[in-house]
């Protein structure tokens, strides 16, 4: 059927859009906000709130607070702190979780329904509830390094990668991925003398694509961002990610140029990641919901 | 031997532990111990450091936080009898102090303080709690689940159902909505410290520009009255295009077959809403549902971040106590009943929802 516009119709339609613009500001203008904000000096930043200013990069427009951040804080190492331990993270957490995942799915054995269960109840455990008794264990752990076995992993990065590599959410949507896949392939293959972790690697990954991207994007997310633990672990600044950075800006006098240098720095790779692979991201997230 | 009802080639149990077992190993380490661990401290008097072995202690901790006492206080009389009134009108009452402080008569209230009363004829009537500053943590939380999870829910929703029209650049809207998913909840609260603060504030300056002038700024996270609804705006404001996606996704999991039938019938967009849309999303609504309480149950970042539970303990929340007192004040135990209290609300929560959406 033909659209017929008629002048209703295009008033409609305007107004649809203009509700849709008006909603899409709510949610871009903190974010413009923060970046315009990061090129002006304190005095203006604040006498800029005032007016329509605050959103655009008028005035005395400089990357001074960026130099100064940088000055005020290792801004470099905190960022590749937190890349190193989000990336070995996630790649570790991807294999460990599909591959026991893979057995949950595909293999049949004793104590493995009731297994499966109690990993699934720890979904509604908050982290935070379990982080000290958590820095307790981590305290008393030994650790094989360069120099020997070590006592306690407090100050280290495995400390901020190791707790993280499993985790239920993960083990979860690889195994709702993984129950919905043919099983005939896997007997194909089992017939032909495949091994087990053959068939998990070389049929069974190559085909599951999605969830790993899935998988990999809610991880980078929730490491990424991470607050609490990295606050806890790193009394060291050698190994402090990002987020626990924000601790620098904050003196008596909080200088808020700096810090909307310092957030956009830690934001805009985010954002830039998102918007680059945005259709990745939220087909993710809407993957995470259709079987519930 | 019994048969095998399972094909022989999918019992492999050594593989089995094998394959999961690195998972399961770091699972039990770093979830269920600590877990179990968090349940042994809440018995006990554990402190992060002590020079005094730790004891059992039963269930103290829990009597100590969810202590409460009722007491009912009759106006002061003079000695024929007749009501003492003030100045200005009203009536005197002893002082709860002296029910509270040493007074062999009322031992189940010793060290409790006034929680919160009303007036009952000229008596009052007083609820105390032996630790006010959890029962505030724990109302607030139940408060801040019951606004946010219905609120955010509804709002995803109407986003959903925005960005499910067929219109050129849809997909912008839907990034854009998406964005704050993205950032962390940290640099958002930071953010919005600035857009709520009481002078330069922009969420001040833009209300004052609304209205011409007229709007008296408001200190937003520093008044007692607004700080709990800035948190939960902000907090959905950053969450909301989360579950906007998956609303749309079960959206988008309606036969379009169903609508072409509604449009036959002549159905309104609200009936098809009604009859068709709705009906379609009962799953995903228990999803979302779902999925916001416990995330709402977990409320700590924004706290942290933005009042540290004021003012007035206005916005102190069930786990930033648990982890002021676990951590901070390194009251080991204490953070921990707290986390228990925690885990069996939220478990009977998801029990409940267990029971209301089984299968018929």
């Amino acid at each position: 059927m033909a659209a017929v516009t008629s002048p209703n119709q295009n008033l409609k339609t305007s107004l649809k859009y203009l509700l849709l613009i008006l909603v899409a500001l709510v949610f871009v203008f903190p974010i413009v906000f923060m970046v315009v904000s990061s090129f002006k000096p304190d005095a203006q930043l604040l006498r800029d709130t005032s007016s329509f200013n605050a959103f655009l990069p008028v005035g005395d427009v400089s990357l001074d607070n960026y130099f100064a951040a940088f000055e005020r804080a290792p801004v470099g190492l905190f960022v590749f702190n937190s890349i190193l331990v989000t990336a070995i993270t996630v790649i570790g957490s991807l294999f460990l979780c599909s591959m026991a995942a893979f057995a949950f799915a595909f293999l049949e054995f004793r104590g493995k329904s009731i297994v499966l269960s109690i990993i699934i109840a720890t979904l509604i455990v908050p982290f935070e509830t379990i982080a000290v008794p958590m820095l307790m264990v981590v305290n008393a752990l030994p650790w094989l390094g360069s120099d020997g076995i070590t006592w306690g992993w407090l100050n280290t990065y495995h400390v901020q990668i190791v707790p993280f590599l499993a985790d239920a959410l993960t083990i979860f949507l690889f195994v709702q991925f993984f129950r919905d896949l043919p099983k005939e392939l896997i007997e194909a293959a089992r017939l032909d003398g495949a091994s087990w972790f053959q068939v998990y690697s070389l049929v069974i990954v190559p085909i599951s694509g999605p969830v790993f991207a899935t998988a990999a994007i809610l991880k980078f997310l929730a490491m990424y961002n991470q607050y609490l633990w990295p606050l806890m672990v790193t009394q060291s600044e050698q190994y402090r990610p990002v987020m626990v950075g924000l601790q620098y800006f904050f003196q008596l006098n909080t200088a808020w140029g700096e810090v909307m240098a310092y957030l956009s720095m830690i934001t805009l790779p985010v954002l830039a990641f998102y918007l680059f692979l945005q259709r990745a991201f939220i087909t993710s997230i809407a993957s995470t919901g259709i079987k519930g | 031997m019994r048969p095998t009802r399972t094909k022989s080639l999918q019992s492999h149990s050594l593989a089995g532990w094998l394959m999961s077992g690195p998972a399961l190993a770091l699972v039990t380490l770093f979830l269920i111990v600590p877990f179990l661990l968090a349940f042994w401290f809440s018995f006990t008097n554990q402190r992060l450091i002590s020079p005094n072995p730790t004891q059992f202690v039963g269930t103290s901790n829990f009597e100590q936080l969810l202590g409460v006492g009722a007491l009912v206080l009759e106006p002061e009389r003079t000695e024929d009898g007749s009501l003492i009134v003030s100045e200005t009108g009203e009536l005197s009452y002893p002082r709860v102090r002296e029910f509270t402080r040493n007074n062999p008569d009322y031992p189940q209230l010793e060290g409790m303080r006034e929680w919160f009363g009303w007036s009952w004829g000229e008596s009052k009537v007083l609820v105390l709690a032996r630790d006010l500053v959890f029962m505030k943590a724990l109302t607030n939380t139940l408060f801040f689940v019951a606004v946010v999870a219905p609120l955010q829910s509804g709002i995803a929703l109407l986003l959903a159902l925005m960005i499910n029209q067929k219109l050129r650049g849809i997909n912008v809207f839907r990034t854009v909505y998406f964005m704050p998913v993205v950032v962390s909840i940290v640099v958002v609260s930071l953010l919005w410290r600035f857009i709520y603060d009481g002078r330069s504030g922009l969420l001040n300056n833009l209300l004052q520009f609304l209205s011409f002038g007229q709007f008296q700024p408001i200190d937003w996270l520093g008044n007692p009255d607004t700080a709990m609804f800035a948190i939960i705006v902000m907090s959905i404001w950053q969450a909301v295009g989360f579950h906007m996606v998956i609303w749309l996704a079960g959206l988008q999991n309606i036969p379009l077959t169903l609508y072409e039938a509604a449009d036959i019938e002549g159905a309104t967009a609200w009936q098809k809403f009604r009859f068709v849309t709705w009906p379609g999303l009962r799953n995903t609504a228990v999803l979302i549902l779902v999925v916001i309480t416990m995330q709402a149950f977990a409320l700590f970042a924004q706290i942290d971040v933005m009042t540290n539970g004021g003012p007035l303990d206005s916005t102190q929340t069930l786990v930033f106590q648990a982890v002021t007192r676990g951590y901070e004040q390194q009251n080991i135990a204490g953070g921990s009943a707290i986390s228990v209290l925690l885990f069996l609300i939220v478990l009977a929560i998801s029990l409940f929802q267990r029971y209301v959406t089984r299968e018929r």
